[in-house]
């Protein structure tokens, strides 16, 4: 851990983002989700029951997240989109 | 604690007896009354020794009503203790697979710790509590549970002075949230005191000692046993990111089998709470806690790696214990106490 800005998002291998440091949570009206603590883990395999919370389901999944540092390589010609 | 426990062997009675009659003049001979006493090849399931364990590390804890505060740090006390540790520790060393060797860093200790979960024996409970369990049997389980969940996060937190940078900021925020980040009431101790009392239960720490077998004080002990010394502070740092890493999904599970059982909040609270954060105290635990003290200590590798598999060990042993017991129709409580007539 570095010496940080406000936030930090670690990308837990195979596991959820946890999102450290000054955040807010909010739903798509804009209103505040509860954290209930101050460092939270976020469901990145879709499994979870508590949404968008982690449940550890991902262990149940065996959830392969991709590498992160892999992230931007898939071809951009993979997805075409037409000019705007 | 309000009262001490009834002994349960001649070292337990002697040592009971040495702290209601106050009298340190007695304490030398029971470091040599243990001595004496023949080594039982199981310690594990020693209740003579198990409850003198628990006795001698709770006067650092709450300690007792009627006992003294002085006694803690009596020397022939803590002799005793050392001797009872030693054969705990023994049993321990010879009843663990394999320490893992990996290299000193966060990450390939995160998986040497996830790999041990995986390969751990032991029956589950938590499966046993979500499908089958009997509400006689989910009130001894919350029996068992509470001589640890009543003051939930306390052997852990001995170790915060003893650790420094990374894995102390991750000890201090996953502590932060045992203890409800500073709202009355949240503490997890405090959220099972609840859970305890909507099945009737009493909710103050030690109530049922004299109900809970060797074993589970075992699993208790084993905490102490780390978290009182330093030369086991990667001990009880391992043995944390174990409890963390095999918390979310059981109490998701027993969740579901107090409300089979027809409970609702605040009963499950308790469990759904920890379903959530130890999701997050897994991963602070076992990469930041447990991989950043071995980043910043390396020699100290080993011995997290002997609390996790300590941890995993006793908690398999009590476990299997627990559902095979059930399973053969008999109660996992010792006997109450036969009421003088
Ligand atoms: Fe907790
Ligand atoms: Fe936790």
């Amino acid at each position: 851990m570095s010496a940080t800005p406000g936030t930090s998002i670690t990308l837990c291998p195979h596991g959820p983002l946890l999102v450290r440091g000054d955040f807010e949570l909010l739903d798509a009206m804009g209103l505040t989700v509860d954290p209930r603590r101050g460092t939270v883990a976020l469901c990145r395999c879709g499994g979870s029951l508590i949404k968008p919370f982690c449940d550890g389901t991902h262990k149940l999944l065996e959830f392969q997240a991709p590498d992160p540092t892999a992230a931007r390589a898939p071809n951009i010609d993979d997805h075409p989109r037409s000019p705007t | 604690m309000r009262t001490l426990p009834r002994p349960r062997g001649p070292l337990s009675s002697a040592l009971l007896n040495l702290l209601e009659r106050d009298d340190p003049s007695r304490a030398p001979e029971l470091a040599d009354r243990m001595e004496q006493s023949p080594v039982d090849p199981d310690i594990f399931f020693d209740e003579d020794l198990q409850l003198c364990l628990f006795v001698l590390y709770e006067l650092h804890y709450s300690g007792f009503d009627s006992v003294a505060d002085r006694w803690e740090w009596n020397t022939d006390l803590l002799q005793l203790r050392s001797r009872i540790e030693e054969r705990f520790e023994t049993r321990i060393m010879q009843s663990i697979p394999a320490i893992p060797r990996v290299e000193a860093n966060a990450q390939s200790v995160a998986e040497a710790l996830s790999a041990m979960v995986e390969a751990a024996p032991g029956r589950s409970v938590a499966d046993f509590v979500a499908r089958r369990a009997t509400i006689d049997q989910v009130r001894e389980f919350l029996v068992h549970k509470s001589i640890y969940q009543l003051k939930e996060a306390d052997p852990h937190t001995w170790a915060i002075p003893r650790l420094g940078g990374r894995a102390k900021s991750a000890l201090v925020e996953i502590q932060g949230d045992e203890y409800g980040n500073g709202l009355p009431g949240r503490m997890h101790s405090q959220l099972f005191a609840r859970t305890m009392a909507g099945l009737d239960l009493d909710g103050e720490f030690g109530a049922y000692i004299d109900r809970i077998p060797a074993i589970v004080l075992a699993s208790v002990n084993l905490m102490s046993l780390f978290g009182l010394q330093r030369r086991h502070r990667g001990a009880i740092c391992g043995h944390l990111a174990i409890y963390e890493m095999t918390s979310s999904l059981p109490n998701a599970k027993y969740a579901r089998g107090f409300r089979r059982l027809g409970f609702g909040a605040p009963v499950t609270d308790y469990f759904d709470e920890h379903v959530e954060a130890d999701a997050v105290h897994e991963q602070i635990a076992a990469r930041d806690l447990a991989g950043g003290l071995v980043e910043a200590e390396p020699q100290v590798a080993g011995n997290v790696f002997l609390g996790a598999a300590a941890a995993l060990l006793l908690d398999g042993l009590a476990g299997t214990w627990q559902v095979d017991t059930w399973e053969s129709g008999a109660t996992t409580l010792l006997p109450a106490a036969e009421v003088p007539a």
